[in-house]
């Protein structure tokens, strides 16, 4: 998932990237400023926060029992459910169910589970073809191209690039200009008829209530309902972390999420089915619960909260660090602030493991979390974790920074050391100011620090010198 | 071991730190002062009528207020289709059959037309369960009266739906709370806030992808 270096190498070559920059900053500057607004406009919105926050915990602290409950109210209802422990076994489970229609064709409503899995990937592997129907998907599966934001995965392109995509890729484009309704309208001609002729769909889910089985996906294009209403086969994979305990929790999360996400009062449109309905949509319902390391971030008492995700991206569009390297520096299907925590618990820090660190630890992801998921409380959290398993075999950097940190916390043990410290290190730090460029040269780990920062000009006098000549 | 209860047992080791006498969900009616968020609405049904009214319009639904009364119903729907140069409506079962103005061809549903069939059709004239002031959102009711399944509101390029004035609530908890009972037979519920729309391309919002890309809103006032 996340390239060779990891994080830092990849945000190197986005930033040096400044149209993707420009873009970036245009893209999530908008959107932040739109939810704000469409924020401010809730009198209550504190209070919803933390009864989402509370909904989401209740639902991960006792998750055993409402997975079992939302199995039982959807088999009730006329699905099936599967449990999928990992993404081979999800890839396989769907696979099997598409293949036992005997179709070779598949419409996908965008589902950043299935992203996850590597679903189409493995579904062409079966002579299968999932073809996205989002308009965005679209755009990034007929550029071989992967998402770069959750909610908006082709933020990175422009319109004369989409414009040259569909009269490429596109069976019958016609003439197409490069206003966005042109391009919109032609995405609906090209689908409109695979939408027809489609007999199996596979969606994601925004969430799985277990008191009735119901399941709802909420979007804005009507490729959702189109998904969801006309095959006569519906697969739908959701992550176990998406349950929701109670029907009254929808009157909540249908408040918080599209003016998190869209900055809208509603989206507009929400799906929202339960099992089979004799004589409208699927005759056949087939509901995947994927774990895929979604219990390794259960187990964590601190890194858990991560799950309370509803993916709408509001820590993306205010992250300081997202808005300059964009998502795919992270790589993972998972990118900004709430990828850095969760890409690296559902690999068991096996993956992502720089991730932690991509961030300032500003705070802002947290003030517009509508579920109030404290992500720099677990970024910290997951430093920790990530430094004590490599410690031992730590690199050079690590290393050093081990020593300085050892240092520090001897020179600060008591009032006379701490005096005798500054005594030291004043006089070297004069020394490497007073020289312009020569703080550019230090050697060794600690260029990684002076490479990229103006050392501050140190005081003439201590603090507590100044203080004991003043009395 | 199936998947299934190797997934349970990873989840209940993972969770067995939490109190066993721990409540398992949130109960908005017992919430903590700071969890407290209102769940019913303020407005006199005047008010509720007219921020319903104006928050539809907010996502470019095309909104008309008449006379609880079938006559300006159907002339509303006379004036609507002919905004759109409409002929042919799809009709579920339960509409009120004097909504429908004369120049008016309705199809029904009976038996279930195919889906070449309902996008052939000019619109698709409809009811609806229930409607949300606050978010501007009528809400269907799949298999309710007037509502029909859902490819029925779904293929027909324009959508002309009927919210009669008591059906407006102010709140979205005030909305939820209403499902209950449909779900509960098994209905598909659809939340339409709007026309379709995408901001997929460099943010700028379009109106209609692939649901329909009119939608009219007719709103009855009782007060008229």
């Amino acid at each position: 998932m996340t390239p060779s270096g990891g994080f830092p190498v990849a945000a190197r070559e986005a930033v040096a990237d400044s149209q993707l920059r420009a873009n970036l900053r245009g893209a999530t500057h908008a959107i932040r400023d739109k939810r704000a607004a469409a924020v401010a406009e809730v009198a209550d919105w504190q209070e919803l926060r933390e009864a989402g926050r509370l909904i989401k915990e209740r639902a991960m602290r006792h998750l055993d029992r409402h997975l079992e409950a939302l199995e039982a109210a959807v088999v009730a209802a006329g699905g099936q459910v599967h449990w999928a422990g990992d993404a081979a076994a999800a890839n396989r489970i769907v696979g099997d169910l598409v293949a036992a229609t005997g179709s070779t064709e598949v419409v996908k409503v965008k589902s950043l589970a299935t992203d996850e899995i590597g679903l189409n990937e493995a579904l062409a592997a079966r002579g299968i073809d999932a073809l996205e129907t989002d308009l965005a998907e679209l755009i990034n599966q007929l550029a071989g191209d992967t998402s770069s934001h959750i909610l908006v995965p082709a933020i990175h392109r422009n319109r004369a690039e989409i414009r040259e995509l569909f009269l490429r890729e596109l069976p019958d484009p016609g003439e197409l200009d490069e206003t966005p309704g042109a391009l919109a309208e032609a995405a609906r001609r090209y689908l409109r008829e695979r939408f027809l002729r489609a007999e199996v769909a596979v969606s994601g889910a925004n969430f799985g209530v277990a008191e009735t089985g119901t399941v709802g996906v909420v979007e804005s294009e009507g490729n959702g309902r189109m998904c969801t209403t006309l095959p006569r086969t519906l697969i739908t994979v959701m992550g176990i972390e998406k349950v929701l305990p109670r029907l009254t929790d929808l009157e909540v999360m249908l408040q918080l999420l599209p003016r998190s996400a869209t900055a809208e009062r509603m989206n507009p449109y929400t799906s929202l089915w339960t099992g089979v309905t004799p004589g409208d949509g699927p005759q056949e319902f087939h509901l995947v619960l994927l774990d895929a390391g979604r219990t390794n971030a259960l187990r964590d008492e601190v890194g858990r909260q991560a799950l309370h995700c509803i993916r709408c991206s509001a820590c993306l569009n205010v992250c300081p660090v997202y808005e300059r390297t964009g998502g795919h520096a992270y790589g993972s299907v998972y990118p900004g602030p709430i990828g850095a925590i969760l890409t690296p618990q559902l690999a068991d820090l096996d993956q992502g493991a720089t991730l932690p660190w991509a961030s300032s630890l500003c705070g802002a992801c947290y003030e517009v979390c509508p579920v109030k998921i404290d992500i720099p409380t677990v970024l910290v959290h997951l430093r920790g974790k990530v430094i004590r398993r490599e410690a031992g075999g730590g690199g050079a950097e690590d290393a050093a920074e081990r020593l300085s940190m050892k240092a520090a916390a001897a020179a600060f043990a008591t009032p006379r050391r701490y005096r005798l410290a500054q005594r030291v290190v004043l006089p070297v730090l004069r020394l490497l100011t007073g020289v312009p460029g020569l703080a550019r040269i230090v050697p060794g780990p600690l260029a990684a620090w002076t490479s990229v920062r103006e050392l501050p000009e140190p005081p003439r006098e201590t603090f507590s010198d100044w203080w004991r000549g003043r009395s | 071991m199936s998947d299934r209860e190797a997934i349970l047992a990873r989840v209940r080791a993972a969770i067995a730190d939490v109190p066993a006498a721990e409540a398992p969900e949130f109960d908005p009616d017992r919430a903590e002062p700071d969890a407290r968020y209102a769940r019913t609405g303020e407005l006199d049904p005047a008010a509720r009528l007219a921020l319903f009214v104006e928050r539809s319009g907010d996502y470019r639904a095309e909104v008309t207020v008449c006379a609880e009364d079938p006559a300006a119903v159907a002339a509303a729907v006379a004036a609507a289709c002919s905004r759109h140069a409409a002929r042919r409506l799809v009709v579920p079962a339960g509409l009120d059959p004097a909504w429908l103005p004369p120049g008016v061809e309705p199809v029904a549903d009976d038996p279930p037309l195919a889906p070449a069939g309902l996008g052939a059709c000019d619109g698709v004239l409809s009811g609806c369960e229930l409607a949300i002031a606050v978010t501007g959102t009528v809400v269907l009711a799949g298999g309710g009266p007037a509502q029909g399944r859902r490819a029925v509101t779904l293929l027909p390029d324009l959508h002309i739906c009927v919210v009669r004035g008591p059906q407006i609530v102010e709140t979205v908890p005030e909305a939820v709370a209403r499902l209950a009972a449909p779900i509960a037979a098994r209905g598909a519920i659809t939340l339409i806030s709007g026309p379709s729309a995408t901001s997929d391309i460099e943010l700028k919002r379009v109106e209609g992808v692939h649901g329909p890309r009119r939608l009219e809103l007719i709103v009855t006032d009782p007060s008229l």
